[in-house]
Formats: C-alpha cells, structure tokens, sequence
C-alpha cells in the first residue's frame, strides 16, 4: 500500500475549492491551510503559458520533517502518509523548517499541523475532501501499489512531474503535465 | 420625505447589547474548530440536511453537515444533482461563512432622527417593522397608486416580495441580472431562436468537439456545472478558442487564444460568419431546414473580411481563418459561448444576435455537443388569488423604448422613480431583496437620485451593504442555511426539484423572507395569497402534485424527474416550428426590423481610451460572488481585495511597483473612494486594465470587507445603454492611475 495523489495541472482553474473543503472538513482555522493554489506564468503578452498547481504536503519517502522531529511526533502511518501526533508534538518547528515546501504550520493551539491525506476519511472508502470537491475533478487519489487505482492508471498515461526532486525527498504528489 | 438622506448612514445601534433573542445569542457566532474532535465531523451517523445553494444563481444541491453540538460544520454538493454532480464551487463549500458572519444583520431596524438631528436606525420588533412597511405601502397606494410600488431583487426571496407586490397591484419587478448582465443575450436568441438561454444555459459542453469563449471568463467565473463540463470537455481533447484582451484562466486552457483589441468583437464574430459562409463551411441541409434570410445574411457579410477584422480586431487573418475552420470541422458538435454577462459596449444585443447566427450556421442549436433542448419541472404554484392588472408598470416610463426587453430592466425601475415631465406616475416605493443596487447598477449617482426620490424604502438582506444604508426599514432575513425556501426549479437536460430546508434555527432575531411576506400580506390585507398555514405544506402540496413528497425529498434532497417532451437533441431530418415571426430560426430578424432595428448585426467602432487611458474591464474571482461574498470569513480568507492588472509596460511608464497602492481615476473625473494594488502582469493588454468586481465597500460595518480594494461599480459613470432591450454598457469607462486623493472623498 502506497498512497499517492496526482493533480492535473491542464485542467487546474486554481479555484481554491480545495482549500476551502480542506479547511471546512479538518477544522483548519481560518487564516491558516493545509492547502494552497500556485500560479505560474511564463512569457510575455502574447505568448504566454500559466501553470496552476493545488499543492500540499508530499507525503515523502524520505521526509525531513520525520527525521529531524525531536519527539517522534511526525511519523509515517499506513500507506506512506506523514502525520503529527498533536499530543506529542512541543510546537518547536524543526518539520516547519526542513520541509522544503513548506507544507506545514504553526497551529494557534500549539501544535503543527498539515495534511493528511484525510486518512480518516480514506479509512472510510471516501476521497479526501479536496479530491472530492474539485469541480474540475484535476485529482486522482489512490494507492500506487494498485496498478487498476486511479492515480496509477492516470501516471502511466500522462507526463508527469514532481516538485524539487532535487531534494531528495521522493515526494508522492505528482503534477500531471 | 419629511427627513432628508444623508449620502450615507451608518447603523450604529447595532453594538447595543442585550437586544438579541433566542437560544443562539448565546452562542459564540463561530465554533471553536479546534476544540471539536474529529469524530465529530463524521458524516457518518450525523445529521445531515438538503439545501441548496445561494451563493450564487447556479443553485446547486447540497447537504448540511453539522456537529452533536448542531453547528453547522461543512456543505457538500449532492451526487444526484445534474447542476453540480456532488462538488459545490468554492463559494458553495465556503458558504458556512454567510452563516457565521458576526457582522450579519441580527434585528429589524428603522431609520430615526435623533435629538441632534443626526439620521441613525434604531432595532425594532419585527411586528413594529412590518407595520411600518405596510403602513408605508398603503400611504403609496393611497397617494399615488399601487403601481407606483417596486420590488429590486436577485435571489430566492423575490417569489414571495413579487407575491406581495403583484397582489398589492404593481408590475414592477426586477432584478439586475437581466439588463446589468445577461439581457442582451436572452434578446437577441429570442429574436433568433424564439427562446432565450436562461439559467443554466443548455450548452452541452461535456460532448462538445469545439468551445468557442468570447470575454466569457469560465474557471474564473465558477458557472459550477459548465466548469466541470469544460474539464471534461479538455479530458476528452476538445478544442477550446478563447477570444478576450486577458489572458484569462480559459485562455490559459485553450488551443487558441486571441487577444483581441477590446471592443471590436463583433468585427472578429462578423468575419468568422462571412468565411463560413464563403467557404461553404456552413451546415447547408441545417440552414436550408431551419433558418429564414440566409441570403440576405449573405450579402450582407461580404464586405466582413478576415483582413478587415485584422485592422480592427489585431487578430492576423490567418488565425481568423483557422479558427472558422477549426469550429466549422467540429460542427455540429461546436458552441459559440453566448458568455453571460454581456452588457459591454451598448450594441450588445447585435453581438450576441451575431453569436447566435454563427451557431445556427453551424448547425449547432438542438445538436449533441452544442445546445441541447432543456426541459424543467413543472411543478404548479400553491394555489392563491389571481393578481390584479397594474394600472402601469414602468414600462409606461420608457417612451415606447425598449419594447423587447421580454424582463423588467431594474435600471428603467430606477428610471421611472426619477421624476420626471414625461410621467404622470413616478414610483414611490422600493422593497430591494438580496441585492446590493449601489454597487450592482452602473451609474451610482443616478441609483442616489432615484432613492432620494422615494418615500419608502425597504431593505431585506442577510448582510448589511451599502443600499441597507439608505433604507427606511431594515428587514433580517436569515441565511439559506436557516430557513425553508421554494423549491428549486431549473432547467437542465432532465428535470428536476431540489428541496432547501433549515439546517438549525435562525441565529439573532432573522426570518426567513417567506415569513416576512406572509406577514406584510397579513398587515395589507392580502393574506389569501399566502394562504398556506405553515410553508413546509405548501412544498409538500407542489410535490405531492409530482409524485414526491416533503419526506421522501427531506431523505433524497433533489428528484431527477424523466423528459417530458421528447429526446435532448434534434432528430435527423426532424421538422421544428421555432417561436419567431417565420417559424424559422432568424438569420434576419423580422422582429429588430419591424421595431425599426438593424435586422442584421453591423458593425460600429466604439470609443477608444483618451492618451494615458486604459479601458476599463473587470470579472470575477472562483471564491466571490459580488458584494454577496465580499464579508464571508471563509472566503476573503482565500481572497479580501481585488488588484489592478497592469501590463509591465503600462508600469514601466507609470514608474509603478508591483504592490503599490494607486487610485484610480476616469474619465469623468471620478476617483475611486480606496486605493487598490497593483499587480503587475504580462497577462493584460497594453490598452486595458482588469479588476475583480464587487470590492471597494465603503460600509464600515462590513469588517472585512470596508476600504478592501477599488469598485468598479464607482468607476462605470460612462453607461452605454442598448436602444434595443436597455442594457448597460458598461466597458465603455477608461481609467488612468493618480497617486494621491486631492480631496478626501466622504464615505
Ligand atoms: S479545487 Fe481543483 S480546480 Fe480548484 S484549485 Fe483546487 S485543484 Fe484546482
Ligand atoms: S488530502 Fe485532506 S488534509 Fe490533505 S490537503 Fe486534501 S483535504 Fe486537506
Ligand atoms: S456554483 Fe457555487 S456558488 Fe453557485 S450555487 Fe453552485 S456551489 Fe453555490
């Protein structure tokens, strides 16, 4: 069991549906998120190009954030999925700083926080809750090691990237190109 | 009047505490998130109750998601919803703020002199409120006659204020939706197809070969079910042309983009009309079946060259060419946008009459891929009275102008309350629902006018705005979260009904607008028409008529009902009768040239920006829907003010820093109250500027929203008004940059 997602940024309209569903479903304060649009463009008037990405925690093989944590905190679970236990996490925010995306933040009640893959809902059967919402339907979700899952089928047939491979992270989000 | 209006009043009794009824009062106005554990949020085993949206007209189905503790936590679309397919648009999801908003309107409040003169509003109970509307619209109707009364409106409430209204006797009802937006297009396919569009427009875009967008912004404008066709439609390689100044969201999505000079679109449709044609591209068996004029179309457009829009358009002939030929190998399967709001230039009608003659050419109207044939539910109305004749409407106002206008122009409402020397009736009283008309109609000064001129007006909002400031009542109404609400009925490719119910009761001393309908009419004398005890029976008779029921749809949310009338597109060979003149689909309109109108759209050149000028334009964001959202917590935390694009060139010029603040100031000399930033960006034209509309509130009491950004709204002083439906133009203003407000403006 691998679980990855892969986000199509050919059909992206950087809506920020998936922000808001994010923020709604975890009870992310307002002012803070789990998620977030980035907008490139490239060229000048006319010939112009935008990427537009959701982009998140990666969920990395080889995360950072999990080895620098002072207190065990950040940790893998089932499926490769990084999480925080709030209650053993001391708010220091070593994982904020070696996260070379910047997928995490300071919650106000003292912890840090970031997606999850919504694991409770997968446990569930269910898409996360950005997954689920987006008009667009731009992302797969599913379990790599699943050659019918959807997020496998849609990498074997498009071009693919990842954020900062150079990191060395293996991060398991994947933009479709 | 017997007091006069200040320009604006603030509602400051609103702080005094202790006025709040209810259980919820003491309720902090938002849940603490944090403190609530992850079960809680299940869906699973929770409450979870239809409604459907309100946030924008789309309407989509949703469910209601709430805690144990019963506040409210998330809304999530309904699977069996054809308007949304389970996934609400970013506004619909982030709808939980229209609920928490601290800064709602919490009780009936009427507008006072105090002792230092000073005009302020002080709360009342609802039943004293009520009463001074009714008394209010009696004193009307004794002076002046009830036709002299008018209901403004944009959203669910309007059926039950046009109740009241047309029980009272007057006509008058309308809402900015028609001749601010998409009116113009409604005109124009009507004298072509004998229907309009309305809403959802029956595009077929999940099957269509070709999408052809003409300033029609879709991703930016969260058109929820045509945002997810388009997805699907770029999933299955469809070609996307985008024509518009800015290298929209769409653009960006598309095969073709044509960045075209603003204002000379119809130039671009003309000639694409003139090479289908010349080249034989054109449907022939189609156009030989079902139109009327195709030769006199033909002539008509010869002189419409592709090397004739180049010097006008900028767009090289050779992309013109390929672009006709590139919908005419799609045809049938093409849809040449009719976009929505559409009220740019003042011969708006023309350019979409264009639009129109460029699909039917194409064969694509009742075809899979272009326009389907809708059908909606046919659910009948509660039964009531018949309304009686209004001695005039405000039609009476116009001077024989304007005869195809087949909707109220609120623009002529607020005409014919200017007194004037061609009316013998100016009308006196307003009741404006869900619509904030200060910033929604172009013109501001002439919509102050025209409230100066009433002698009652009445305003029932959820939020406070900038029109709730120059109310005589303020009316509460409670979001769509809290309250019952008429049955959605929409068209779409099957017909359907969706069920809004109350998620929990109304926070602070709201109601729903039914309730405060019913009420007035049980003041005025005219409770038969809402003869209903409580109005859950009222939707349970509709949809007992249609084979439903209140229970079953409180379990189901929306009902999908099967086609009545036939398969969704043309048959083969099929004969049609259209509802025009000729019974033919009009290439030629009979109907413009018997109202003395051009019946084949020309071309005229518009007005271009003075040196140092830029054209104004301005759309929409995917998380705001107008003043409607401008407050809502969840949604101006994803964004709280507009920018001005600017193309780096424009800043180089200027000297301008990507972020810096500079007024804006048009051609008429009128400055925008606020600063806005700049974003620079090569993603605009060099003759043009582009904002997000329905920011810049001046309305202290909108925390998040006050001084956020510029409105354009204060900027379109230059209305370019249709002669054939009324429309208001409203890309005709040119703005350029000021560093510094010489005057303070008042707010
Ligand atoms: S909801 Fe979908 S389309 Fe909107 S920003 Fe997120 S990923 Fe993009
Ligand atoms: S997977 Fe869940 S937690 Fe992660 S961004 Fe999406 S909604 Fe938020
Ligand atoms: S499109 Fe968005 S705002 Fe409009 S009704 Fe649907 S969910 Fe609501």
């Amino acid at each position: 069991m691998r679980y990855a997602m892969a986000i199509d940024t050919k059909k992206c309209v950087g809506c920020a549906d998936c922000v808001v569903a994010c923020q709604t479903e975890n009870m992310v304060p307002i002012g803070y998120c789990r998620d977030w649009i980035v907008e490139v463009t490239d060229g000048t008037y006319p010939q112009l190009e935008i990427e537009i990405r959701s982009e998140r925690c990666n969920h990395c093989d080889n995360s950072p954030c999990v080895r620098c944590c002072p207190t065990g905190a950040s940790h893998y679970v089932e499926g490769g999925i990084v999480k925080v236990t709030q209650h053993k996490c001391i708010g220091c925010g070593a994982c904020i700083a070696s996260c070379p995306y910047d997928a995490r933040y300071s919650h106000p009640d003292g912890y840090v926080d970031k997606c999850t893959f919504c694991d409770h809902r997968i446990k569930l059967g269910e898409q996360p809750a950005c997954v689920a919402v987006c008009p667009t339907k731009c992302m797969y979700f599913g379990d790599l090691d699943d050659p019918n899952s959807e997020v496998s089928k849609v990498l074997k047939k498009r071009k693919y990237k990842s954020l900062i491979p150079e990191a060395g992270t293996r991060p398991h989000v994947f933009y479709l190109i | 009047m017997a007091h006069k209006r200040r320009d604006f009043i603030k509602i400051s009794s609103l702080s005094a505490a202790g006025l709040l009824f209810g259980a919820h009062q003491l309720r902090s106005a938002r849940p603490d998130f944090n403190k609530t554990p992850f079960s809680n949020m299940r869906p699973v085993g929770s409450v979870r109750t239809s409604t459907y949206c309100e946030v924008c007209f789309w309407k989509c189905a949703g469910w209601v998601y709430k805690d144990q503790e019963g506040n409210i936590k998330k809304i999530v679309g309904n699977d069996d919803d054809t308007n949304c397919n389970g996934r609400l648009c970013p506004r619909g999801t982030g709808g939980v703020g229209m609920y928490y908003d601290q800064d709602r309107l919490k009780t009936p409040l009427i507008r006072v002199a105090g002792a230092d003169g000073q005009q302020t509003f002080r709360e009342a109970s609802w039943d004293e409120a009520l009463d001074v509307v009714a008394k209010g619209l009696a004193k009307i109707k004794q002076e002046h006659g009830a036709e002299c009364t008018a209901l403004l409106t944009h959203g669910s409430g309007g059926h039950y204020f046009g109740t009241l209204l047309k029980a009272f006797g007057s006509g008058n009802i309308a809402a900015p939706s028609y001749a601010q937006c998409r009116g113009p297009r409604e005109v124009a396919f009507i004298a072509t197809y004998g229907e309009g569009l309305n809403s959802p427009e029956p595009t077929d875009i999940r099957d269509t070969r070709c999408l052809v967008l003409i300033g029609s912004h879709l991703g930016e404008n969260m058109h929820n079910g045509q945002v997810q066709e388009m997805s699907d439609a770029i999933d299955k390689g469809a070609t996307i042309i985008t024509v518009d100044p800015r290298f929209s969201t769409a653009a960006s999505k598309s095969k073709f983009w044509l960045p075209i000079k603003p204002a000379t679109d119809l130039a671009l449709l003309l000639s694409w009309i003139h090479l289908i044609i010349e080249n034989n591209w054109y449907d022939e068996e189609y156009v030989e079946k079902y139109t009327y004029g195709f030769e006199q179309l033909k002539q008509h457009v010869k002189s419409y060259t592709p090397e004739w829009a180049y010097g006008i358009t900028t767009i090289k002939p050779d992309v013109i060419r390929e672009t006709a030929r590139e919908m005419a190998n799609a045809a049938p399967s093409v849809i040449v946008h009719p976009g929505r709001h559409v009220t740019w230039y003042g011969d708006d009608t023309q350019r979409l009459r264009a639009v129109a003659i460029l699909n039917a050419l194409l064969g694509s109207w009742g075809r899979r891929g272009g326009f389907f044939v809708p059908e909606k539910a046919e659910v009948p109305d509660y039964p009531h009275p018949p309304f009686p004749k209004p001695a005039r409407t405000w039609r009476d106002a116009m001077d024989g102008k304007f005869r195809l206008a087949d909707l109220a122009l609120a623009n002529g409402v607020c005409e014919a309350t200017i007194p004037s020397v061609r009316m013998d009736c100016h009308i006196k009283g307003w009741i404006v629902n869900g619509t904030n008309l200060i910033m929604t109609l172009p013109d501001k000064q002439k919509t102050l006018e025209a409230i100066k001129s009433l002698d009652l007006l009445v305003v029932v909002d959820t939020m406070p705005m900038e029109i709730t400031g120059y109310a005589d009542v303020v009316l509460p109404e409670c979001t769509y979260l809290e309250r019952w609400d008429d049955l959605r009925i929409v068209q779409g490719r099957v017909p359907n009904v969706a069920l809004r119910m109350p998620a929990t009761d109304p926070l602070y001393d709201t109601k729903p607008a039914y309730w405060i309908a019913k009420k007035l009419a049980g003041k005025m004398g005219l409770g038969d028409y809402f003869a209903w005890e409580n109005f859950e029976d009222s939707l349970d008779w509709q949809l007992k008529q249609i084979g439903s029921s209140l229970d079953e749809m409180k379990r189901i949310g929306v009902k999908n009902l099967p086609r009545e009338y036939g398969p969704l597109y043309f048959q083969d060979g099929e004969d049609k009768e259209f509802y025009t003149n000729t019974g033919k689909i009009e290439l030629y309109s009979t109907a413009f040239a018997e109202e003395g109108f051009d019946p084949l759209p020309v071309y005229t050149p518009h007005q271009e920006p003075p040196a140092g000028y830029y054209r104004l334009n301005y759309g929409r964001a995917p998380m705001h829907t107008f003043s409607r959202t401008a407050n809502n917590p969840n949604l101006t935390d994803l964004m709280d003010e507009n920018v001005v694009w600017v193309n780096p060139k424009v800043a180089k010029e200027w000297g301008l820093t990507a972020g810096q603040e500079v007024y804006l100031q048009n051609q008429d000399g009128v400055v925008s109250d606020f600063p806005i930033k700049v974003r620079i960006t090569e993603r605009i034209r060099f003759d043009s500027v582009y904002m997000v509309h329905g920011f810049g509130h001046n309305h202290k009491q909108l925390s998040r929203a006050h001084g956020r950004g510029a409105s354009d709204s204060q900027l379109i002083t230059r209305v370019l008004v249709d002669p054939i439906m009324g429309g208001t133009g409203m890309r005709g203003n040119f703005v350029t940059f000021r560093f510094e407000k010489e005057s303070e403006v008042e707010s």
